[in-house]
């Protein structure tokens, strides 16, 4: 009995087929579904990557609806579920879904903002079988005052961050950070560390949706970055065997583009309130999107057959610099959201890439952000926050 | 491998968050955790089954492993691959 394999460079007792958001899918199955299973929320997160016209979407999958969903990917071979939003809490069948999902094999990820949550709440989804919780802090510099200060709009959070762990789950804090609370970066990792976080992930703003709109009083400018790098990865150090801190550059000051979704219709796939299946849970912006519905369709053939999940698949959709280039297995191009909303052509290389012609078009967004920055408060661009009258406003619905 | 973690007396036990199943769209056991999943091969299947199912000391496993296995001579393997295991952070030790 040998009980590593022959291979190198894998886990023991693997067999090669390591499924993080690093490894390539070779037999295309929708591993990971996200279900955003309602955009209702208490919050109004002026960095959100919901739609801006989320308010236009108003028929939510019921119950049975999306049981149906989970039996359709798992016997796909979906293993991870996401149960998300808007804020998931906000579903009055919240525990019966996550049930049925762990029943059903799934592990199961509640990612939350903690509002709605309480001691009995967690003890029920831990009795339901959830596997995972993921407390999302909203730290705008003010409310991460607050926190800081310990002040009573932040005292439920803390509780609630405490009684996740109590309920026997490692305490996973997510802390979206941008131009206006990434200087304080010290102060949150002091209070994961006081709180005795497990997991912290400093996640940097992802610029879709509400971010995007609000992109210039976000980004956060290169000697912030600089400092907060510096701080998380001396954190790490001293935190080593304690809490694990995960700190990710922006990928507008990288010289390579993510492997967004660890490639188009490769291992993800979105379920949005209203039954859409989407490659990304940005996609629904994309021109050209067809937008495929659970109601309509099975999901086989929505991940199979649909031209959206076709769309940027593998790699004959790719231009130049793409198609010749030997790194594109690594990151497929990079992500259709952005090539859209940067140049208004999904099926470019992502400008991220500085091998992308238009890569200028990111360090403009970058000088515009530290042009806003530049100026006083009174003339600077407010930011939108995301809520249902904005959102009319906006889309003009 | 630096100092070792296991000795027979030790119970190794699945790390917080991570479950062990058999996942038939795959056709093996494997390892889930948040945001991921490490598909088994048999041998690894066999020891982490056991450490999911109960509570036991690395001696009581290695006994039992071997009555399953015809007495094989499994020692060193078991040990091999709990070391690795905890390095990976799949399992822990209590």
């Amino acid at each position: 009995m040998t009980t590593t394999g022959s291979e190198q460079n894998k886990a023991p007792g693997s067999t090669g087929g390591q499924m993080g958001l690093n490894a390539h899918n070779n037999i295309r199955q929708p591993l990971w579904l996200l279900a955003e299973l309602t955009y209702a929320c208490p919050l109004q997160c002026p960095y959100c990557s919901n739609p801006m016209d989320f308010a236009n979407i108003k028929s939510e999958l019921t119950t049975e609806e999306w049981i149906n969903v989970f039996k359709q990917a798992r016997a796909m071979g979906a293993t991870q579920l996401g149960l998300s939003g808007g804020e998931p809490l906000a579903r009055p069948d919240i525990i019966e879904l996550i049930q049925e999902a762990r029943n059903l094999g799934f592990y199961t990820n509640l990612i939350t903002s903690g509002v709605g949550l309480d001691a009995s709440k967690a003890q029920a989804f831990k009795d339901a079988g959830l596997d995972h919780i993921q407390v999302s802090f909203q730290s705008s510099s003010e409310d991460l005052n607050n926190l800081i200060a310990g002040t009573d709009a932040f005292q439920h959070k803390i509780e609630m961050a405490k009684a996740v762990k109590a309920a026997g789950y490692p305490m996973v804090l997510c802390f979206v950070t941008h131009r206006q609370n990434i200087d304080q970066i010290d102060e949150i990792l002091d209070l994961a560390i006081s709180l005795d976080a497990d997991y912290v992930e400093l996640a940097t703003t992802q610029y879709y949706g509400w971010a995007m709109h609000n992109r210039d009083q976000l980004l956060p400018m290169k000697e912030q970055l600089v400092r907060a790098e510096a701080i998380a990865h001396r954190y790490q150090e001293e935190q080593k065997g304690n809490m694990k801190i995960y700190y990710v550059v922006p990928d507008y000051y990288e010289e390579r583009p993510k492997a967004c979704m660890n490639g188009w219709g490769n291992v993800f796939l979105t379920v949005t309130p209203d039954g859409t299946a989407l490659p990304c849970h940005a996609a629904r912006e994309l021109p050209g999107m067809e937008l495929p519905n659970v109601r309509d369709l099975s999901i086989k053939e929505i991940w199979n057959d649909s031209n959206d999940f076709n769309r940027f698949r593998g790699y004959d959709w790719m231009p130049e610099p793409c198609r010749s280039c030997d790194e594109k297995e690594k990151d497929f191009g990079g992500c259709r959201c952005q090539a859209f909303m940067l140049t208004g052509d999904p099926a470019k290389t992502d400008p991220v890439c500085s091998k992308s012609p238009d890569h200028h078009l990111v360090l403009e967004a970058i000088e515009r952000g530290r042009e806003e920055a530049a100026k006083p408060a009174q003339e600077a661009k407010p930011l939108v926050f995301r809520n249902p009258k904005n959102s009319k406003e906006i889309c003009g619905l | 491998m630096t100092e070792r973690k296991f000795n027979a007396d030790s119970t190794p036990v699945l790390a917080l968050g991570y479950r062990f199943q058999w996942e038939p769209a795959q056709d093996c056991h494997v390892l889930l955790y948040p945001e991921g999943m490490v598909k088994l091969n048999g041998p690894a299947a066999e020891i982490l089954k056991r450490i999911s199912e109960k509570k036991q000391t690395v001696g009581e496993l290695i006994a039992e492993l071997k009555a399953a296995f015809n007495g094989a001579d499994l020692d060193d393997d078991v040990y091999q691959f709990l070391e690795e295991a905890h390095d990976n952070d799949w399992i822990r030790a209590e």
